[in-house]
This record gives C-alpha cells, structure tokens and sequence, in this order.
C-alpha cells in the first residue's frame, strides 16, 4: 500500500468513527447544549469525507451552510431560551421509545438495502473532475437544476416573511383573514427598568 | 505566466540525490511550508502587538514599551512568555471541555485559512480550486468556538459577550462574501493566484481597488467588524462586559484568543492587499523593468530577486492596513449594538448587493476590463 492510499483509509475510518459516535452523541446525551455542539463536529466529519472524495466544493458548502449557519442558529436559539426546565415525566416512555427505535431501524435498513442493490457509479482518478467541478456545479444549478434551484429560493423567502410576521405581531396584530387579535405570548413583555428606585 | 522558481521541485530533486523515494521527499517537504507560515503568522502577531503598543501611545502622547530591547521591541515576547508561564485556571462552576475546547476552535480555523495566502507566483502552500471560498467557509466556524468559551465559562457576561461575538459575525459574513464575490465574477476563478495575476497587467492602475472601490470599503469594513476590532469590538466591549467571551480565561487558554484574534487581523490585512492592492505585485511591473533594464526574466538571480520583491510588497501592504486599523481603533469611539447591526443589514448588505449588480454589468458591457 503506498503513503497516499494508507493516509487515506486512516483519515476515512477516523472521520466514519467521528461521524457514528457524534451522531449517536447528538440522540442519546442529555445535555442539549452538548448534543448542539456534537451535531458541528458531525457536519464537520461529513465535510472531510467530501473532502476525501475529491469534492472540495461541496466540502467548504457544506462547513458554511451547516457548521456556519445552521448549527451556530441552533446553538444561538439555545443560548437565547436556556432555561433550567423540569420535564415532566411523559407515562407511556417506554412505548415511544420502542416505537422510535423501531422507526428508525427501518429506515436504516431501507438505506443499508439501498447501498447495498444499487450499483454505484465510481469514478477513477482518470476522469474525475476535482477542482473542476466548482463550475460544473455553476453549470448545473443554471441549465437543468434551475427550476429546484429557484423554487428554493421561494420557499426561504417565504420562511423569512414568516419569521418577520412572528416576530412582529406588535406592528402585525390583527389576523389578516379573520381580523382577529392575534395571540401575543410570544413577543418579550416590557421589563422592568433596571436602575430605577423601587423600594 | 508559469515561471517562478519552484521550490517544491528543486527540494525534492535534492533529497532524491540522495537516494530518497519521491514519496519520502514529499514527506519530509509537506511540514516545511507550513512551518514556516505558522512561524511567519506568530512573528506577524508579535510585529503586529508591538506596532498596536507603539501607534496607541503616540496617539495617546505616551512613551510605549521602552525597557525591553531597542524601542521595546521585546515587550511582545515578553507578554507572551509571561501568559506562557501564567497558572491555567479552569472556574469551578465552568465546564471543564467546552471551556478548552472553545479557544482551540477561534485559532485553528484562522491559522488553516493561510493555506490560501500567497507571497509569490508559487509562494503559498496549497493553491486549492476553491481558493477564496476555502477562507469565507474557515471564517464561519469561528463564531461557535466563541459560543462554545461564552457558554462554559458560566457567566453572564461571557454569555453576552458570546452571543454578541456570534450575532457579529454572522451578519458581517454576508456582505463580506457579497463583496468577494464581486472580485470572482471578474477574475472567473476562485484562486488566489489567479486573483493577484489578474491584476498584475498594469501594476497600479489595474488594481481592483480603482475597479471595486465600493467592495474594498465593504470588505474592510466587514473585515475589520470579523475580528472584532473597535469600532467593532462590542463583543469584548470593557465598560459594559468587562471582557465579553475572555472574562474568565487566564494563561495560556487567554493566549489562544489573543493569538487567534491579531492573526485573523492579519490575515485579513493579507486578503484584502491580495483581493484589492494587486497582492504580490509591485507597483510598478516588474516584466516593464526588466525589459528596461534589458535583463532576461528567466535568469536565476532576477527570479530571487522578483521573488523577494513580492514577499515584500505583500508584507508592506498588509502591514500598511494594520497600520490603519491599529490607528482607527485608537481614535474611533464604538458603536452601539443596534447601530452594528443596522450598518451591517440595512446599510452594507444592500449596497454591497448593488456593487455585484453593477460589476455583472459592467462585465457584460466593458468585458477587456472587467475580465471577460
């Protein structure tokens, strides 16, 4: 086995193990802030193994849209709300517990069966495109993609009118079909100043 | 423009005279560049801490550090060893691993991003297809190591000071990219190299910056609000958060932060020399003088010679922004919170916005000068 080849199957089974242990890290811990943190260090393992597969395109993508935006949204929403809450106690755990598990073994049995009868297409070093492919992405994205591409872009900016009617409803406060006061539990209510004198 | 002096070929040839493999001379040559980085990145920052003492006591009619060495030019290496040497304390009511891992994650993203920087035609470590973008990417995982410190250190000032740090840097990204963007359109390539040879035609004049001038002011501005220099540096603002995300770091650990905020200064003085001030190019061409001259450019000595030019050039012009940031941060006053974020979104996205409009059009119009 030549150098390349052995540092390559190191890096793939170091970043496989990371991606595993972390995703399962991500489920099963308690802590929310630390399964928060764990999903980055996935993206991040998800994003060297674009790497390994020549891909470095969708690699640095992959660290600015997940790791850069996604997950530090994630851990900002966190941060905002984190209040030391008690649960309370759900009866039937242990029924939704098996029911989930269950659920998601199939679905990971449908991926296994998935990779396992489909033929793969692999590319050899040959024709691979590697530092070409920024452009045939560009390629794609305006010619046969297109159509997903801008119905993307309809639905973030029908997620960010959401967010601002949300985070409005003191200017928004009527319902626009029904013209109903809407409910404002949401926004913050008008603290107390903090150095006045209250005695 | 494939000529330079090829480092990388000459050190390996001259380890195969010794009987080496070629994937053994690989080896070996794989770490020295990247010393070499790191340790021009750490003597930067000591270059760097020494002007911002100078430059904030001149502004301030001091004297600045005098005692250690000629005009205090040790005073940085001897803060350095005094942090170096400092006890390493970990707050009780803190949590122990995101409390270290937090500064690891602000540093190492900045120091991989110099993979990109370039000081000569083959002067850099890795010219990777995705150049720029390598660095925009890199520059997004910062905000969560900050995240990560501002939560751990269990205190509601580190909190703030990281959740300002992350609010930041998220809205500065978007105009920052938007502006380098603009640079790609017209150098149709993402690589630094390509960046710097695609000014390097007229040596002044066909500099971006007379091309971009709207980007340059965005891209600084935006840089300078990344590494959170005042104006910008609200996230560690003194009267307010005592010292934001660091309050409760010490020793080393404070070190990492340190180190981490005057390399990405540096860095980004860097790119902007590379993206807007012709990078490695001297003002003049260099081709021009030789001809002048009448001097062959493929000869050894004028190749060393061109070479070092360019090392120094880049230096100097990176060293002339840091000059001017370590000069606004001395005499500008910081800007409110509401006032941050408004500049960010409703000031530099939009107009950011309409300098890559106008740059796609100006391509379309006037392709011989703005790439085609």
């Amino acid at each position: 086995m030549s150098i390349a080849i052995t540092t390559q199957f190191i890096c793939f089974t170091v970043l496989s193990l990371v991606v595993i242990i972390g995703a399962l890290g991500v489920v099963l811990l308690e802590s929310i802030v630390y399964s928060a943190f764990l999903l980055g260090g996935v993206f991040m393992s998800v994003a060297g193994l674009y790497l390994l597969l020549n891909a470095s395109f969708v690699a640095a993508a992959q660290v600015l849209v997940y790791v850069g935006a996604v997950n530090v949204l994630i851990i900002f929403a966190i941060m905002l709300v984190n209040k030391k809450e008690d649960f309370k106690p759900i009866n039937d755990i242990k029924s939704r517990r098996i029911i989930s598990t269950s659920i998601c073994l199939t679905l990971l049995t449908l991926l296994i069966r998935v990779d396992l009868t489909n033929v793969w297409s692999l590319s050899n070093p040959q024709n691979s495109i590697g530092e070409e492919s920024t452009i045939r992405i560009g390629e794609h994205l305006f010619s046969d993609y297109l159509l997903p591409f801008e119905v993307a872009s309809v639905l973030l900016l029908m997620a960010m009118i959401g967010a601002i009617v949300l985070a409005r409803r003191d200017v928004m406060n009527k319902d626009i079909s029904t013209g109903l006061p809407v409910d404002q539990e949401l926004i913050e209510k008008s603290s107390e100043p903090l150095l006045t004198n209250k005695n | 423009m494939e000529y330079g002096l090829d480092l990388e070929y000459s050190f390996n040839e001259f380890l195969k005279s010794f009987g080496l493999s070629s994937e053994i001379a690989h080896i070996i040559w794989l770490p020295l560049p990247m010393l070499l980085v790191l340790v021009a990145a750490v003597v930067g920052v000591l270059v760097t801490v020494w002007l911002e003492r100078k430059i904030s006591a001149a502004a301030q009619q001091r004297i600045g550090p005098e005692y250690a060495g000629a005009l205090g030019v040790l005073q940085p290496i001897a803060d350095g060893l005094k942090l170096l040497v400092k006890e390493d304390i970990i707050p009780a009511k803190a949590d122990g691993i995101l409390f270290t891992a937090g500064p690891i994650l602000v540093l190492v993203p900045v120091i991989l991003s110099w993979l990109i920087v370039p000081f000569g035609q083959n002067l850099l470590i890795s010219n990777v297809g995705i150049g720029i973008f390598l660095w925009i990417s890199l520059s997004s995982i910062q905000p969560i190591g900050l995240l990560m410190s501002g939560y751990a250190s269990n205190n509601k000032y580190s909190l703030l000071g990281g959740l300002r740090a992350a609010a930041q840097s998220i809205s500065y990204e978007i105009p920052l990219a938007l502006s380098v963007l603009a640079i790609v359109l017209m150098t149709n390539s993402l690589s630094t190299i390509d960046i710097v040879n695609q000014q390097s035609g007229a040596g002044i004049l066909s500099w971006n910056i007379w091309r971009q001038p709207v980007g340059f002011i965005v891209f600084w501005i935006c840089a300078l609000a990344e590494c959170e220099r005042l104006p910008f540096d609200l996230p560690e603002a003194e009267e307010e958060l005592v010292a934001g995300y660091q309050t409760e770091y010490a020793g080393m650990k404070f070190a990492l932060f340190y180190l981490g905020s005057y390399i990405n200064l540096i860095l980004s003085a860097l790119l902007v020399s590379i993206l807007y001030l012709g990078g490695w190019g001297f003002p003049i061409p260099v081709e021009l003088i030789a001809k002048f001259l009448n001097l062959p450019i493929n000869a050894p000595f004028i190749q060393v010679f061109t070479a070092s030019i360019g090392i120094v050039m880049t230096v100097l012009k990176a060293y002339l922004l840091v000059f001017i940031a370590i000069l606004l941060r001395w005499t500008t006053p910081r800007v409110r919170i509401d006032q941050l974020l408004d500049l960010g979104w409703k000031f530099l996205l939009p107009i950011s916005l309409a300098n890559l409009l106008i740059t796609a059009g100006l391509k379309l119009a006037f392709p011989q000068f703005f790439g085609g």
